[in-house]
């Protein structure tokens, strides 16, 4: 099964998707784009393992080690920060929303255009 | 469209992706299979030439301190999103001074919770303080460190004191962390161009592999982007309690 964790990270994906889509309630649907998100990490640590492979770290391991591919962690790095981001924002929408229409079901935000 | 065509839509595309997945799984290197190029010869001369042995933080803070600089922003710019979003609406007023504010119990929240959270506050300062000086030489740096550094006067908030949270860590205090921090990054790379002619080339003496103050200006980012991030999050944690717990809807 040498492909396992990008059939993971693809599971993730579609399993996060089905939460945003079939959501009734606004921060189930961010926690949903959560797991969107969470896809991304495993799909980027899968692309940059190597068989034996540790991590990037050398302070206590020969510098002739052989190490996993260290670009993807900090892609992965930047991506959680990216998602901390993108959740608080999505978050503080969700309570003003709450406010204004007094519900967090997505189906009750029509008056939108109001 | 109601929740039932959503779904329909949603079953019809993920059978679409799942063939476009099955195609593209066919076609992948295994996994294990590395043969990156970039990241091979980072983790052959990262320790020599940059003298950071966490190459993770040699990239972030060195390699790719510019892409950095705009993550860093990409944070600043959010929270100032949140503080937006968040802010006083005209028929709302705040009440600092509520009674369910300030004595807010946490449920559960007993004297032993209450100690232990006090309690946590310095440790987690101190280890906060570690991954972040430390990010150059053992996993950590700005990001980790700060989220951890945050999270102390947080602890305040679970031992269920709500306003002494903002008497620890003072809103001006950590919006002033926050801008310093996010300058003081911006400031190491037009050192860089200054001393070095290039944005960002590390401009400070690499010292010895291993040592605390080594590898140049990766301890001194590591430092403005923990306090940005540790500014950050508090930002935003205390815009959102203050929506529970301080602005009450008028009326």
């Amino acid at each position: 099964m040498s492909f396992l964790p990008f059939a993971v990270a693809a599971w993730l994906f579609v399993a996060g998707l089905y939460g945003v889509v079939s959501s009734r309630n606004l921060i189930r649907t961010i926690l949903s784009l959560t797991v969107v998100q969470s896809a991304t990490y495993v799909l980027l640590l899968g692309v940059g393992y190597r068989h034996g492979g540790r991590a990037p770290i050398f302070a206590d391991i020969p510098q002739v080690s052989t190490a996993v591919d260290p670009v993807v962690q900090v892609l992965v790095l930047v991506d959680i920060v990216v998602e901390a981001t993108v959740t608080a924002l999505l978050l503080a929408l969700a309570v003003q929303a709450h406010k204004r229409f007094g519900s967090l079901d997505p189906n009750d935000l029509r008056t939108l255009r109001d | 469209m109601n929740r039932t065509g959503r779904l329909i839509m949603f079953g019809i595309s993920a059978v679409a992706l799942a063939a476009v997945l099955v195609k593209g799984f066919a076609g992948l290197p295994h996994f294990g299979d590395y043969t990156g190029v970039y990241g091979t010869v980072i983790n052959g001369i990262g320790v020599t030439e940059r003298h950071a042995t966490d190459l993770v933080t040699a990239l972030n803070f060195d390699l790719r301190a510019f892409d950095t600089l705009g993550e860093e922003f990409i944070l600043f710019a959010s929270i100032l999103g949140v503080v937006l979003i968040l802010r006083e609406l005209r028929e709302e007023r705040e009440h600092p001074h509520q009674e369910e504010a300030e004595e807010h119990s946490f449920a559960g929240a007993s004297a032993a919770w209450r100690a232990l959270a006090l309690g946590l506050i310095p440790a987690m300062i101190v280890l906060g303080g570690y991954i972040v000086l430390h990010g150059a030489l053992t996993p950590g740096g700005g990001f980790q460190g700060g989220v951890i550094l945050a999270a102390g006067p947080l602890a305040v908030f679970l031992a269920g004191r709500y306003l002494r949270m903002k008497v620890v860590a003072p809103q001006p205090l950590v919006e002033a962390g926050e801008s310093i921090g996010a300058l003081g990054y911006a400031l190491i790379g037009l050192g860089g161009l200054i001393f070095a002619g290039v944005f960002f080339k590390n401009f400070l003496p690499l010292g010895t592999p291993g040592h605390l103050l080594s590898a140049g200006q990766m301890p001194l980012a590591s430092i403005a982007v923990g306090l940005e991030v540790s500014g950050a999050f508090l930002v935003g944690w205390t815009e959102f309690l203050d929506q529970a717990m301080v602005i009450k809807e008028q009326g």
